[in-house]
């Protein structure tokens, strides 16, 4: 199946590394058209500013959305969550696609010194899964509709909404493929197969 | 449990820059220019590299003042340049919250032997190097990302290019040692095995590897990405060019396009005049000599 990296910023590299494994086909995204030809879309991690600036100067940002809202199933993974919430708690003034009702509070456990490493229980995987934070955004609020799929200190770590999933960890940072399994066969594969 | 300032977490960071501009700056308003078009982190610094050079002297870490106020003025992370091999600077940089140390050999190196003990900090440490074997031997003591040294402050990218070029031939030749072999080639560049042994399975660096030095146009941005780089440094061709915001923006662009000519166009399209640039064979300091 064909799955697109959003190629705007990041480690695209390692979401790619990861598709691949799983036996798909990854697209690099970096024109809106390009939209068209996916079945689903992995959002790296990177600068969340960084991202929003290309995407909005080369016509991604809208194009994004409007995929997004007409079922296009996405995953993000930390700048991805904070791009895909409906607002950012200490930088309100940073525009988001707000197609996940949640707000996000970014670099919110400190500086770089402060980003860390743990394990997870993940609602629907039998073991525990080794999850890295790193300046990890922190889900503040989220809407009934949210479903909440693992959490950690007691704030929600990943998220569904539907067909969107985000996580303020990077799974793609390891070799475990679960969280992107997990994504792909509740949303893209099952309604294929 | 939480566990900070393991390898993974200092390695994974340097992964998010990539695809990315890093930016010098020496005042909070030229972080926030850098921020809103589109770095990925930006570099503290008291004076940019050319004027360094041009001013001589010696060239110590940026004041605190300053490294706090370009922190509380952006959002994006903050790196800092220390002296090479002063562990004290770096203390002080990781305690005051910096993202990420740069131990450059564009300040005044502190100690003529000795690098920092990189792999002792929770804060990561990117390193400048001149082939594989300098490459090998940062790694080897904790430098959780790699640049080529360049040549700063020339606006001049050909050592940069030699020093990506180089590190890429030495990566190929390694690619064709045996067990045996590898521990030869080892001694023969200075560089750890355990090291090598990584980079010949990946076929690449163990971290990520980003061009600085010299790299002054949109044009040698993507010309360093092509080599391969994971993303750029840029330092003086920034805020020594007649529109910084421009530069900024056009070289963020070429770096998300360099291999899509007929984008670079429209984005070279948009510059004026880049800094001056100087003839390395004319230079009285070589930067990149330091901390071998």
């Amino acid at each position: 199946m064909q799955i697109g990296v959003l190629a705007v910023q990041g480690d695209i590299r390692e979401h790619a590394y990861s598709l691949e494994t799983l036996d798909h086909t990854p697209v690099f995204i970096r024109e809106p058209e390009q939209l068209n030809d996916i079945q689903a879309l992995v959002m790296p991690g990177g600068e969340s500013t960084a991202m929003t600036v290309l995407m909005r100067r080369y016509c991604l940002w809208d194009a994004l959305k409007e995929s997004i809202s007409n079922g296009l199933p996405v995953y993000g993974t930390c700048a991805g969550l904070v791009l895909l919430s409906r607002r950012v708690y200490n930088y309100p003034e940073q525009p988001t696609l707000r197609v996940l009702n949640v707000e996000v509070e970014r670099n919110a456990y400190g500086s770089q010194a402060d980003s860390f490493e743990t394990s997870l229980k993940i609602k629907g995987l039998d073991d525990e899964l080794f999850a890295f934070f790193i300046r990890a955004p922190i889900i503040r609020t989220w809407d009934n509709g949210v479903e909440i799929l693992a959490e950690h200190g007691g704030t929600p770590v990943l998220v569904r909404q539907g067909n969107t999933f985000a996580s303020s960890f990077h799974p793609e940072l390891t070799h475990d493929l679960r969280i992107h399994k997990m994504f792909l066969e509740s949303t893209v594969v099952r309604k294929t197969s | 449990m939480e566990q900070k300032g393991t390898w993974t977490v200092k390695k994974g960071f340097a992964e998010m820059f990539k695809n990315g501009v890093i930016m010098d700056v020496t005042t909070p308003e030229q972080a926030r220019i850098a921020q809103e078009a589109g770095a990925v982190a930006v570099m503290a610094l008291e004076r940019i590299p050319a004027d360094i050079r041009k001013e001589g002297g010696v060239a110590r870490m940026a004041s605190i003042k300053l490294i706090k106020e370009i922190i509380s003025s952006v959002s994006i992370p903050v790196m800092a340049k220390v002296r090479i091999g002063h562990v004290a600077e770096a203390r002080i940089l990781e305690s005051l919250g910096v993202d990420f140390v740069d131990e450059s050999e564009v300040l005044t190196p502190a100690d003529d032997r000795y690098h920092v003990d990189k792999h002792t900090f929770k804060v990561p440490f990117v390193c400048g190097a001149r082939n594989l074997g300098e490459a090998a031997r940062r790694i080897a003591e904790g430098a959780a990302m790699i640049r080529t040294k360049g040549e700063a402050g020339t606006g001049n990218v050909v050592e940069a290019v030699r020093h990506m070029r180089t590190v890429n031939e030495e990566i190929r030749r390694l690619r064709n040692t045996n067990d045996a072999e590898l521990v030869n080639y080892g001694k023969e560049i200075g560089a750890p095995v355990e090291i090598l042994g990584q980079v010949r399975d990946l076929g690449r660096l163990p971290v990520v590897n980003f061009a600085a030095g010299g790299i002054a146009t949109p044009a040698d941005a993507a010309l360093m990405m092509l080599l391969g780089c994971d993303g750029v440094f840029v330092g003086s061709g920034i805020f020594k060019s007649k529109a910084p915001e421009t530069m900024a923006r056009a070289i963020v662009s070429a770096v998300m396009y360099f291999d899509k000519p007929e984008k670079l166009v429209e984005i070279c399209e948009d510059v004026s005049e880049a800094m001056p640039g100087l003839d390395v064979g004319s230079l009285e300091t070589r930067l990149q000599d330091r901390g071998a």
